[in-house]
């Protein structure tokens, strides 16, 4: 039998590569329930989701709502803005509240680095990280992962190119880790003033010119706000599009394209290439519900603990 | 000006192996101590293992947040964690709640002081109204007033222009000015070191650059005025190469270094605790290589606390929305003791040296020596003593402690400051 699980997901090196196989593995099982008329699967029945989202974000708060529901877990939804103490209850506090409720899961995400890991030191609950400030954001991985795998048929070996603000990405540090896990091969092609500084610790390639986009298997687009020109990270949307926007003629055939979302038409992707059929994105979201799914469950069932009312497999 | 509240002197004897860095001192002796000054120094034989005598030491920096923020630190509990310390002096910063930036702030601290300081204790007046960086502060009367030097410690004098005037008139006061070296620009929304670290971790970067440009322009501002400066907790490699030309160059230039800053690197920064968090920031081992080479060769005279205490639910909380600092008063010579003297990079003597006569001629207060005839200013170190770093023990009213639950060798067993037993063990 394997080792203990890991008891949280805070960030993508809480796993290992058998972990992240394991999760990908069980996504792939759960992703044939979807199909089924009856699509909810009792095995978290009695068990209680708290999603605490401290941004708004309509598609991860969704995707960890469904995927509790549809393995019958209850769920509650707390959202809040903004600075936890300017606008008085501290995190801990919430979060001991919580607490008050047994909830097995709490699923946070939080604009500021670190919050995940206070939660995990306050309460009893297993801790998803849904997005901490520029830091981590470990599903939006797993399902990435999971994406190029039924795509491509594999992850060893793919050359994954991330284009964009990297600098700021919380998406791109948690890919970068997830592939590098994997034996993928993560490229990182931004504008210098995008890239942080010593951005060769994070283990993968660096290139400033779109021109080694060809070379990947994977064309992977990061949000490009509209913030970043204010401070001067490029001197304006117009000239980033025309150096690092993924237009039709930069993509090759047979490459494909994703996007975390939400995008930015016309800016960092060009709507041919999200509409295109080389485009995942739809895909990415239907694996972010399997994969949030698979996390849930890899987290309840780990050995040790109460252990799940049935295996999925006698239930799919 | 140094003032504390009155007592009586004492007398003791101490057997230990007695070390004065500056009189060249080390030699195992029994000291006598009657009325609070050396009558007598007399070589023995044997002395009690591990035991060293040494001048008490002294801080140049240190925020004691009276008045204002009384919940996090008061005179009474700042200068009881100094006395534990080993210090016998300590010098206040400035930015409080309000400023110490005009006579009546600073007559009112002063008064303070000499109703509940333990040890000796010096103030120093802010050099722009409201640490706004505008105008300059009334420099001579707050001087006249006890004012040990001036400082905007916490942020940078921004205007180049102000500072070369604050230069310039410092001359009027007869005072020193204290810089904190920090470029806003560069180091704006900065939460750790700029490097690897902040690139894994994806919190906005404080680089090194910020602090080194701006230590260059604030040397060469002191060349031009001709005015002595000190320079605050030097973090960086570029900053400690600046101050070596500088000073090589004629320029009266005294600089800090934290005993967090000597010891550890931003790779703590990955526990995401927010006690590891603190202005200016940790840096790599290679700047922290150099801050030591610094301390070794005297580019870096003096150790400073930066002792910075914060109420335990303002640092409970993601490491972004946390303040910047971290206590140090209590475990200062523990963790320098530990990380640089045990494991050989610094000898003690040194050390020694860096923690009491470095600071104290940087800002002009009277040197602690071992002599017959001078005042007791001593501190008793068991070097061979462990101990554990816990909340419930620090004097402080704050507990940000970045060394909480470590063991640390070398303790504190006596501190006499100004002739008084003000800590026993």
């Amino acid at each position: 039998m394997a080792d203990a699980h890991p008891r949280h997901l805070l960030g993508v090196s809480d796993l290992t590569r058998d972990d992240a196989e394991r999760i990908l593995d069980t996504a792939r099982a759960l992703e044939r329930s979807l199909d089924r008329e009856m699509k909810k699967l009792p095995t978290l029945r009695g068990r209680l989701v708290v999603n605490l989202f401290y941004e708004s974000s309509t598609r991860t708060l969704s995707s960890f709502e469904l995927a509790a529901k549809r393995l019958s877990a209850d769920t509650m939804v707390l959202r809040a803005s903004g600075s936890s103490v300017d606008k008085g209850e501290s995190l801990r506090d919430t979060a001991l509240t919580l607490a008050a409720y047994d909830p097995d899961v709490i699923v946070i995400r939080h604009p500021h680095i670190g919050a995940p890991q206070l939660v995990a030191a306050a309460t009893e609950a297993h801790v998803v990280n849904a997005g901490d400030g520029k830091h981590q954001h470990p599903t939006q991985a797993l399902l990435d992962l999971h994406t190029i795998r039924n795509a491509l048929g594999r992850l060893d070996g793919v050359t994954v190119a991330i284009v964009g603000d990297v600098l700021h990405s919380r998406v791109a540090r948690s890919l970068v880790e997830a592939l590098l896990l994997v034996g993928a091969e993560p490229v990182l092609i931004a504008p210098p003033t995008l890239l942080p500084r010593d951005v060769e610790a994070l283990g993968a390639t660096v290139s400033h010119s779109i021109d080694s986009l060809p070379d990947a298997d994977v064309v992977y687009v990061l949000r490009m706000q509209a913030e970043r020109m204010e401070a001067s990270y490029v001197p304006s949307l117009r000239e980033y599009t025309a150096l690092y926007g993924v237009t039709p003629d930069r993509v090759r055939p047979g490459q494909v394209v994703m996007h975390p979302g939400p995008m930015n038409r016309g800016v960092e992707i060009d709507p041919r290439v999200a509409d295109s059929g080389a485009s995942l994105v739809t895909t990415q979201v239907r694996s972010g519900l399997v994969v949030r799914m698979a996390v849930l469950y890899d987290l309840l069932t780990a050995p040790g603990l109460h252990v799940a009312s049935a295996p999925i497999m006698e239930v799919a | 000006m140094l003032v504390s509240r009155n007592g009586r002197a004492d007398t003791l004897t101490v057997r230990a192996r007695v070390i004065d860095p500056s009189g060249g001192l080390d030699e195992p002796a029994s000291l006598t101590v009657e009325d609070g000054v050396i009558t007598a120094i007399g070589a023995v034989a044997t002395v009690p293992e591990g035991l060293v005598l040494a001048p008490a030491f002294v801080d140049p920096h240190v925020h004691l947040r009276t008045p204002g923020r009384e919940d996090e630190e008061t005179i009474a509990s700042g200068t009881e964690a100094a006395a534990a310390g080993g210090y016998c002096a300590i010098v206040a910063m400035p930015n409080t709640e309000p400023v110490v930036d005009n006579a009546s702030v600073l007559e009112a601290l002063v008064e303070e002081a000499r109703e509940h300081a333990v040890v000796p204790t010096g103030f120093t007046a802010a050099i722009s109204k409201g640490q706004r960086g505008e105008e300059l502060t009334e420099m001579a009367e707050l001087a006249a007033a006890g004012a040990i030097a001036f400082t905007d410690d916490g942020r940078p004098v921004a205007s180049a222009g102000l500072l070369r005037r604050a230069l310039a008139y410092s001359a009027v006061a007869d005072r020193p000015l204290a810089l904190h070296c920090e470029e806003p620009t560069l180091s704006a929304g900065g939460q750790m070191h700029e490097g690897a670290v902040s690139a894994a971790l994806g919190l906005a970067g404080w680089p090194s650059v910020a602090e080194s440009l701006m230590v260059e322009r604030d040397l060469s501002l002191a060349a031009y005025e001709a005015r002595p400066v000190h320079l605050q907790h030097l973090s960086a490699r570029a900053s400690v190469d600046a101050v070596r030309r500088a000073r090589a160059a004629g320029v009266r230039v005294s600089a800090e270094a934290s005993p967090h800053h000597l010891c550890a690197t931003d790779e703590l920064v990955r526990t995401l605790d927010a006690n590891v968090k603190m202005n200016p920031p940790l840096r790599t081992e290679d700047d922290r290589r150099a801050l030591v080479a610094g301390l070794l060769d005297g580019t870096i005279d003096c150790v400073a606390t930066d002792h910075a205490p914060h109420a335990r639910h303002e640092k409970d909380v993601p490491f972004e929305e946390a303040p910047f600092g971290v206590t140090g008063l209590e475990t200062a010579f523990g963790a320098l003791n530990t990380f640089l003297v045990r494991t050989g990079e610094v000898p003690l003597a040194t050390l020694l040296e860096r923690l009491s006569a470095g600071p104290a001629r940087a800002l002009g207060l009277p040197v602690p020596r071992i002599a017959v005839g001078e005042p007791a200013n001593l501190v008793l170190l068991d070097l061979e003593a462990e101990w554990t770093v816990r909340e419930e023990a620090f004097r402080s009213r704050s507990a940000n402690s970045w060394l909480l639950g470590r063991t640390l060798v070398g303790a504190i067993v006596k501190t006499v400051a100004d002739g008084r037993v003000v800590f026993a063990s």
